[in-house]
């Protein structure tokens, strides 16, 4: 059967039996960057014509259809033209914060695939507090843009990375509670004990309403932590042109973008890994039968597909809902979500200590 | 009190939202919605919208007769000027002289398609057409004339 873990396991047995263990992890460690790089540029392609295949779809359009067949090399094309353009820097502009940012902002994309299990037994770094570390990584990203806003010297990024400074605090909040929902029903920190948590049922049938509505609230959470729409002040093209990247072009610009769709892959296989049991089968506690026709799926096949799922559902709550205006995103936030999810994770607590779930 | 409205309001938000998405969702799942033209390659078989305006024309029938008394009220409905109306007299069979177009000039590179002309004529002479190919190498080609040599008005319009 197809399994990701059998192929590591072989190039790691292989690794090891040819060099001396230093070499063989420094090797590793090498492969893992080249992958993780790979990864990033076959996902960012992908993804920008999903999203641009989706939003035609939902607009009664066809979307890019002339390169390639059905448009596919639409993406690949977009890239060649950023590379090739040049990469203006404004004349006032604080050059050294202003090259840095977007590299700053891809490392802490970067950062985030670590702890994610991609298939059975596939995960770069198992650490046991794995979703301390997203949470606390992912609120670094914020750092990036208000860097890029700061050192364009243009009124409009450095609102736009205001605009994200205050959106991304505040969502932190109702993103962390939603999390910790599922930490408390798991009683674990480590991704790999809360996948096999989920081996008799998803948290999310399992865990009766409150995880549902957790659920809920960690995908509008985390709508706005990657600055999408709804939540798209930072960049609201009709009010600041671009936001934090006005000022960006070339390949610059192209990593802020790459970015933007890796940020969005992060949040959604978090949020299949917590609720919808990450590289887990569709299993149903009891039945023999069919929780093993579902294990002939590759896990790695599993986890995609609910990721792409989580994706799919994003990016129809961006060609769907109009823009929120500052206020209402922060009424949103503090009057709403966070009300909600403090009420909602004591629901959750009262559940898991009783012990009602499943 | 307070608490009802409070959930009252997350309800009907969620509610509208929901209303939205089931939109879109539908026209997610349903391609043969799409309105898109391929364009060059369905040149012969477009699918044109009523409403769409290309430019516009003088109708003419087989008699090569048309409605256009030249009262020049889409003259002085124009925005821009685009239309230009020369006008003669007709000496009529009881001889009397009688007002009648010589020239109607439509200058196509300054329309907006506006339908303002069309809604002006008293007669229902002009109309817009679903042609919309204009491009040609010379300015000076998009300006026509409007009625067909040797046509005259229709009996009975006035």
């Amino acid at each position: 059967m197809f399994s990701l873990a059998h192929i590591t396991q072989i190039i790691h047995d292989w690794l090891y039996s040819s060099f001396d263990p230093t070499l063989a992890l420094i090797i590793e460690c090498a492969i893992v960057i080249l992958v993780a790089i790979g990864i990033f540029a076959v996902l960012g392609l992908v993804l920008v014509l999903m999203e641009r295949k989706v939003a035609a779809h939902i607009q009664i359009r066809l979307g890019p259809n002339r390169v390639g067949p059905g448009g596919m090399f639409q993406t690949v094309a977009d890239t060649l033209k950023l590379i090739m353009k040049e990469g203006l820097t404004p004349d006032q502009a604080d050059k050294f914060l202003f090259n840095l940012a977007p590299f700053l902002v891809m490392i802490v994309a970067m950062l985030l695939l670590a702890p994610i299990a991609f298939a059975k037994g596939v995960q770069i770094w198992d650490i046991n507090i794995g979703v301390l570390y997203i949470s606390a990584v992912s609120s670094l990203s914020v750092i990036g843009i208000l860097m890029a806003g700061w050192a364009s010297n243009n009124k409009y990024s450095l609102l736009g990375a205001m605009r994200s400074g205050a959106q991304i605090v505040s969502y932190e909040l109702s993103a962390g509670f939603s999390i910790l929902t599922i930490v408390v029903l798991t009683g674990s920190l480590r991704l790999s004990d809360i996948i096999a948590s989920q081996e008799n049922g998803w948290w999310i049938f399992k865990g009766h309403i409150p995880v549902i509505i957790a659920f809920i609230l960690f995908i509008i959470a985390a709508t706005a932590e990657t600055n999408r729409a709804p939540f798209d002040l930072a960049e609201a093209e009709s009010e600041l042109t671009a936001g934090f990247h006005t000022e960006y072009s070339g390949m610059r610009f192209a990593l802020f973008f790459l970015a933007e769709y890796i940020n969005i892959f992060i949040v959604c296989a978090i949020g299949a890994t917590l609720f919808l049991g990450g590289w887990m089968p569709l299993h149903i506690g009891g039945w023999e039968g069919f929780n093993h026709l579902m294990d002939y799926i590759p896990s790695s096949f599993w986890f995609t597909g609910k990721t792409f799922f989580l994706i799919f559902l994003i990016m129809w709550f961006r060609w769907t809902f109009p823009r929120l205006r500052v206020d209402q995103l922060l009424n949103l936030e503090w009057k709403y979500l966070l009300p909600i999810s403090l009420v909602n994770l004591l629901l959750v607590t009262v559940i898991a200590i009783l012990g009602w779930h499943f | 009190m307070f608490l009802k409205e409070y959930i009252s309001d997350v309800y009907k938000g969620v509610k509208s939202l929901l209303t939205g998405m089931k939109k879109t969702g539908y026209y997610f799942v349903h391609p043969s919605e799409i309105i898109t033209q391929q364009y060059p390659e369905n040149r012969h078989d477009l699918n044109l919208p009523e409403r769409f305006r290309g430019e516009v024309v003088m109708s003419h029938d087989e008699n090569n007769e048309h409605a256009c008394t030249g009262c020049t009220a889409c003259e002085l409905a124009c925005p821009n000027g685009t239309i230009k109306i020369i006008t003669k007299f007709d000496i009529t069979p009881e001889g009397k002289k009688k007002k009648a177009i010589d020239t109607f000039i439509y200058h196509l590179e300054l329309c907006t398609m506006c339908n303002l002309c069309v809604q002006a004529c008293p007669t229902d002479a002009i109309k817009m057409s679903q042609k919309f190919e204009h491009s040609v190498y010379d300015r000076s080609r998009l300006t026509k004339k409007l009625n067909q040599p040797g046509s005259k008005i229709r009996e009975g319009v006035e």
